[in-house]
């Protein structure tokens, strides 16, 4: 019946065919496209939008966030963005434990751990690939009805369109990473954004001024630094931003690494 | 070859899997038989690594499973029909897994077709019904036409064609030297299909035996025997060694008298025979006489007083 699979080669699991088989995975359910699409387009129309009203008295951005400068304005987009790049990388890790999947996965690659790393290497190339192209004609775009815009050789700006893909990735990332820690689709995307949202906020509320140097290396803080053009006083320099904010991508993925590998299925 | 040494798994207080030893061999199809919640599922997902046993070891061809280099052709299985991503087509989850051990394409297009899902292959699974989840999993357990086949009750939710192409695939897997070890609940199915039974209830062994064994030590084998002179044949087949039981007018089961000799008794008496049946144990009745301490959950006869 299976006489035909005789002629099989018998070939190894390693970590580039994990890399294949989770390229196959990323674009074969509906939910990457779509989360992809959507995170484009809030990245380019919320910052056509902002761009369009800089200047204006109408001029306006998220409360208490309103851009101060045409490069952050032409990237106001960029927490809306987030939120689908951040609901993208949660999806790609906790689908496969709501759905059942991942026993196929692990069954497939018994070492586990490749699985979670080629999934992370699908996930940075194609979502920072795809949030460089939108950080880069948001910011075009925006600077184009801007009076007087920005342009790319201005410093800082290079910095602050390719930092904005980075943080985007790098929240993608740890969306990811909480996948696999939580093993749940709600649970994990409500710690991201709580994280990356509130957590600041929270933070500034409760911790006693003494203390207010804490806020400036949470991940939402840390992602600023190397995002604005134009550094906030009292933050982090973009370089020791960038550095926390990897920080945090390597501790959550190291802790799902651990329950990845140490956890029944 | 699946070698299981003092499996143990331990959730807290329960113990599910209580120190199993037994071997499953290549060549014939070995049926894992429990009722429900008896261990059977865990101790196979401890054989694939996906569980890790409390102590104990299980290997697959000599290794434990997740230390194979090319795990997919040492032991494929269908643990549940709900291990696929309900968002993605039937394809594209069988080229997902088969891409991560260099199984190439066209041997996803077999195993689509051996299992009869060509039609809806490129269909989305969160659509499927039981029986084709059931189907996509074989196929994936048969993706890289391992050694070692491992189905967890792959009956279920098939209609009875499914049942007879499961049973004949099975069978052709051991021809051909695989290891087939199967589990289910049903021991009418597993006497139909395996030739080998490992027993378990609450997580411990309870037989390790031939099917052929098992029928035998089962239950002593009856002839029923009906006949207008029923009164007369009583008296014929009646003696030492044997016991009769009237059953019905005319009717009745003898034990310890073969068929033959009952009706070379009745012929030489002259006496007719209207029916004249070997009535083997019911297998059914033999397993659940077997693991009726074992049983996890037993429900309650009705109207029984406690």
């Amino acid at each position: 019946m299976t006489a035909a699979a005789l002629a099989l080669p018998r070939r190894r699991v390693s970590l580039p065919r994990v890399v294949k088989s989770e390229w196959i995975k990323f674009w074969s359910v509906r939910s990457t496209l779509i989360t992809l699409g959507v995170a484009v387009l809030l990245l380019v129309g919320v910052g056509m939008l902002a761009s369009s009203l800089y200047g204006t008295p109408e001029q306006s951005g998220p409360p208490g966030n309103e851009p101060t400068d045409p490069v952050s304005a032409s990237l106001t987009g960029t927490n809306f963005t987030l939120l689908a790049f951040g609901t993208l990388g949660v999806l790609v890790m906790a689908g496969e434990y709501s759905t059942g999947m991942i026993r196929s996965s692990m069954a497939a690659v018994p070492r586990r751990l490749p699985v979670l790393w080629a999934k992370a290497a699908v996930f940075t190339a194609v979502v920072f690939a795809v949030a460089l192209a939108a950080s880069a004609v948001a910011f075009t775009a925006g600077q184009a009805v801007i009076e007087d815009g920005a342009s790319w050789s201005d410093p800082g700006v290079a910095r602050a369109v390719v930092g904005t893909a980075f943080l985007l990735t790098g929240s993608g990332l740890l969306g990811m990473g909480l996948g696999a820690l939580l093993r749940s689709t709600p649970g994990a995307i409500t710690t991201l954004f709580g994280v990356m949202f509130l957590l600041a906020m929270v933070a500034a509320l409760l911790i006693p001024d003494s203390w207010s140097d804490v806020v400036r290396y949470l991940p939402s803080e840390a992602g600023d630094a190397f995002t604005a053009v134009t550094p906030q006083e009292g933050a982090l320099s973009p370089g020791a931003g960038l550095a926390v904010f990897c920080g945090y991508i390597a501790a959550v993925l190291g802790g799902a690494a651990w329950r990845v590998k140490r956890t029944d299925v | 070859m699946i070698e299981v040494h003092e499996l143990t798994k331990r959730y807290g207080d329960t113990t599910a899997v209580d120190g199993l030893t037994f071997t499953v061999e290549p060549g014939v199809v070995t049926g894992f038989l429990g009722p429900n919640g008896s261990g059977k599922s865990t101790t196979m997902r401890m054989v694939l690594g996906l569980d890790r046993p409390t102590s104990g070891t299980a290997t697959v061809n000599g290794r434990p499973y997740a230390e194979h280099p090319d795990p997919m052709f040492q032991a494929g299985a269908l643990l549940d029909a709900k291990a696929v991503h309900t968002g993605r087509t039937a394809y594209h989850h069988l080229l997902a897994l088969a891409a991560t051990t260099g199984v190439p394409r066209s041997r996803v297009d077999e195993v689509i077709d051996l299992v009869g899902l060509h039609q809806v292959a490129r269909k989305r699974v969160g659509g499927f019904s039981l029986g084709m989840g059931q189907r996509l999993g074989i196929a994936s357990a048969l993706l890289a036409d391992p050694e070692v086949v491992i189905l967890d009750e792959p009956t279920n939710g098939l209609d009875p064609e499914g049942v007879l192409w499961i049973r004949n695939l099975m069978r052709d897997l051991a021809d051909r030297g695989r290891t087939v070890f199967v589990s289910s609940h049903l021991m009418s199915e597993m006497a139909l299909t395996a030739e080998h039974l490992i027993v378990i209830g609450r997580g411990r062994l309870i037989a390790d035996v031939s099917v052929g064994e098992f029928i035998e030590s089962a239950a002593d084998e009856s002839v029923r025997v009906r006949s207008p002179h029923a009164n007369a044949l009583h008296d014929l087949v009646a003696g030492p060694g044997t016991t009769v039981l009237s059953v019905d007018r005319g009717l009745f089961e003898v034990t310890g008298l073969s068929a033959e000799e009952i009706g070379d008794r009745a012929a030489a008496a002259g006496l007719a025979l209207h029916e004249l049946t070997v009535v083997r144990p019911s297998l059914e009745e033999a397993f659940m006489e077997l693991t009726r301490d074992a049983v996890e959950y037993q429900s309650a006869t009705i109207g029984a007083s406690r």
